[in-house]
């Protein structure tokens, strides 16, 4: 039943073209790999590590493999090949063997091409099962200890340095936080690799690499079991990695990651079609191992007015949606993005923001939704933040959202303090306790200001759907319709790393979890 | 009834904080020890207020964050005074412009488009700021400096080197940089806009080019110091930076022409 008075037609319409404007970008992808997507493959066949220049050597092979023009049959093809012609090689004792300029893939002799397709999938069954069996006894660890009911509260930590971040991470647990997200370095998002080892220096945030993911991991586990409550773990799949992170992210058991189609195009000046590839496989990972995905929709409202880019803010969640279900991720797993971005000195803009985020429940029921707090208007009056944050809190906890990233007092001022986490957190406690059942509670006035503001948000999203199926993905990105920030197809970082595939391209991770989760 | 006392004049040369009443000195602080909660923890909070100067000092809130960490919200007298008669609001005593003054200031003194090249710099992502201060939309209703016929914008992004900005600064034969810096951790921030001085005195640039920088933790007086023209604080409106630039730009023709 809706609070909101929404007419489901328009919703169904909306759906509709969403799935249009997916099928559009799943043409224009096709027939493309990237570079990241094929060191994703060796990542999960189990290579990892890096040589004594630091060059990680996922990238060693792959980029042996590029260098001699063959890396459009794909990178599992040639290691396929190699483990063939030694019955006693591994995928790591390749990579390191090409790494020491010992063995050159492409000038081995080649098997044939059904051998080598067997021999890579039955690596990559494997391996792949192996981590399923970690992640099943995880989501068992999850159901034995239990977790605050929803909304999750998401908190960040950001220091630059892992050993710190557990410290916050720890804290935070203790406050009642829900799910520990380590913030990436931002001087991250544009390496096309990912650093290795567990690192101490960082600015914004704390360089994603599988040794501090692990570091985090296991301080979290042994506050969780100590204390009798599972705290969850995040981190971003975004960037110029993106694929590869998700793949990091199931090596060391990870609940939740931030996954936007869309995010690194708009904000990282992404090539379109590279990222759009990148998270094609990316979420494929995280919808497999039963890892819940957070969409980004909530920063078009940090470069865009909150009140007028709302529509876009909505046409995004179906479109975010509908390119998360064709890679695999089912509804469960998808917490679409939104956020409460409307600036302080609007006249009822309480009941704006209760609209969109009632609305964003409505229109997709099955999915968690991440509610992000006020940022871009919160400056150095910290007072002023941490009331507006209450009001955050109480549109969350009324509207029954999925996940919440809490509210902080210091947000705009600096990178939080551990005990500005600890304030913001307590604020969430009182209000959600406080408000506990206030949902239930509650219904709308026919034809008020609530009714009528999603209504029309509703309305421009639909109207904005069908521009876009109608001239494609591609067109408006070009037009800057999301965040206002225009992007165009054949411009942007990384458009060197796509790699056109041949026929007989290989792939057994697609092949594996295409239509499939481990747990399912 | 006796007639109220009437309160003593306040001595500028001897201002400290400000609470209830003129003179008691209360500040209100709040920090986090790595020491372990209990009243030990209480006693060090104490201690170090009082090193800190602070008479009276009292922990009114105490909790532990995580083992070996604990959170104090406290108050204290303070007793150092400071001499305001002596200070003045140096740099920063500017006149802020409206949008169409400026036009008008811009059109008679300067006669052509003003070029500014801004960005993020470094490897902070945040736009948010150079968005703000550059783009058509601008920021709580104020025209980015896009909007305005004065001035020929290019907003490069996020995450440029400074290389980068000074090379397109050259190439675009701009008036003025402006640098956005959002994240301070560790100050780097002070790290990167130290380096950007240091590029555009490299190549020589260093008299044609208005320097301006922004960000929450950038003040005035530490863009001077960096060698900044200027360096505008959070709540800077596009139109103080635009106030800014053109008469800056105006001064310096008139000291070329003198």
């Amino acid at each position: 039943m809706s609070k909101l008075d929404i007419d489901f037609g328009l919703v169904a319409e909306c759906r509709a073209s969403a799935s249009q404007i997916a099928g559009q970008v799943s043409e224009e992808i096709a027939g493309k790999t990237t570079v990241s997507v094929e060191r994703t493959i060796t990542r999960l066949l189990g290579v990892d590590g890096a040589n004594e220049l630091e060059a990680p050597l996922p990238n060693v092979l792959v980029d042996h493999v590029r260098d001699h023009g063959e890396l459009g049959r794909g990178i599992a093809y040639w290691i396929g090949n190699a483990l063939l012609a030694d019955p006693d090689a591994t995928p790591q004792t390749i990579a390191e063997a090409v790494d020491r300029g010992e063995l050159d893939l492409c000038a081995l002799a080649r098997a044939g091409d059904d051998a080598i397709g067997m021999r890579a999938m039955r690596e990559c069954e494997q391996r792949i099962e192996c981590m399923s069996a970690d992640m099943r006894e995880r989501r068992e660890l999850r159901d034995r200890l239990g977790e605050h009911p929803p909304p999750l509260r998401y908190v960040l930590t950001a220091t630059g340095n892992v050993y710190e971040d557990v410290v916050h991470g720890l804290a935070v647990a203790q406050a009642g936080g829900d799910i520990v997200a380590v913030i990436r370095s931002t001087a991250q998002s544009l390496l096309d690799y990912v650093p290795f080892g567990p690192t101490t220096e960082g600015y914004g945030g704390t360089f994603a690499t599988q040794a501090n993911f692990a570091i985090m991991r296991e301080a979290l586990d042994e506050w969780s079991a100590k204390h009798g409550r599972y705290v969850r773990l995040s981190s971003f799949c975004s960037g110029l990695c993106m694929p590869e992170i998700a793949a990091m992210g199931a090596i060391e058991g990870f609940d939740n990651m931030v996954n936007d189609a869309l995010y690194g195009i708009l904000y990282r000046d992404i090539n379109p079609v590279r990222g759009l590839i990148d998270q094609r496989v990316s979420r494929m990972i995280n919808g497999y191992f039963g890892v819940v995905i957070n969409t980004g929709e909530d920063n078009y409202l940090r470069t865009a007015d909150a009140i007028e880019a709302a529509p876009s803010v909505t046409a995004s969640q179906f479109i975010n949606r509908q390119l998360a279900l064709d890679s695999g991720v089912p509804d469960a797993q998808i917490a679409l993005g939104d956020a409460y971005e409307i600036d302080t000195p609007v006249a009822n803009s309480l009941l704006l923001e209760w609209a969109q985020a009632q609305l964003t429940r409505e229109l997709f029921p099955d999915c968690p939704v991440k509610y992000m707090p006020p940022t871009r208007h919160m400056d150095g009056n910290l007072y002023r933040t941490h009331a507006t944050d209450s009001l955050f809190n109480l549109v969350t906890i009324a509207t029954g959202q999925g996940i919440q990233t809490i509210g902080v007092p210091t947000e705009g001022i600096f990178t939080p303090h551990v005990h500005d986490r600890v304030i913001g957190l307590e604020n969430v406690n009182y209000v959600f306790n406080a408000a506990r059942d206030l949902g239930e509670e509650i219904e709308f006035k026919p034809g008020g200001i609530i009714q009528t503001r999603a209504q029309e948000v509703l309305a421009g999203a639909h109207a904005l759907l069908a521009q876009i199926a109608e001239n494609g993905l591609f067109a408006a990105l070009g037009d800057g319709v999301f965040g206002d920030v225009p992007r165009q197809i054949d411009e942007g970082r990384g458009t060197e790393g796509i790699v056109e595939v041949d026929d007989g391209y290989l792939n057994p991770v697609t092949e594996l979890m295409r239509g499939a989760t481990s747990h399912a | 009834m006796p007639e109220p006392s009437t309160r003593k004049p306040i001595d500028l040369s001897k201002v400290k904080p400000y609470a209830d009443h003129l003179g008691d000195g209360i500040v209100q602080m709040s920090f986090t020890l790595p020491v372990p909660y209990g009243l030990a923890a209480r006693k060090a909070a104490q201690e170090l207020a009082a090193k800190m100067g602070f008479e009276h000092p009292e922990v009114v809130h105490y909790q532990e964050l995580t083992d070996g960490y604990t959170y104090f919200v406290m108050f204290g007298e303070a007793t150092q005074t400071v001499d305001y008669s002596t200070l003045s609001d140096e740099g920063f005593d500017v006149e802020y412009m409206g949008e169409d003054e400026i036009e008008a200031f811009a059109n008679r003194r300067i006669g052509r488009p003003i070029v500014v090249v801004g960005a993020a710099t470094g490897t902070d992502t945040h736009s948010v700021g150079i968005d703000a201060m550059l783009n058509l939309k601008g920021f709580h209703g104020h025209h980015g400096l896009e909007g305005y016929k004065a001035f020929q914008t290019h907003n490069l992004g996020s995450q440029v080197p400074n290389s980068v900005l000074v090379s397109r600064a050259i190439d675009l034969d701009a008036d003025a940089i402006l640098v956005s810096q959002t994240v301070t951790q560790q100050n780097l921030h002070i790290a990167n806009l130290t380096e950007l001085v240091e590029i555009v005195e490299a190549e020589g640039r260093r008299k044609q080019l208005i320097l301006t920088c922004g960000g929450p933790r950038v003040s005035n007086e530490l863009a001077k110091e960096l060698g900044f023209d200027a360096g505008f604080s959070k709540g800077t409106y596009p139109h103080h930076v635009a106030s800014f630039i053109v008469r800056e730009l105006a001064a310096r023709i008139d000291r070329t022409d003198g």
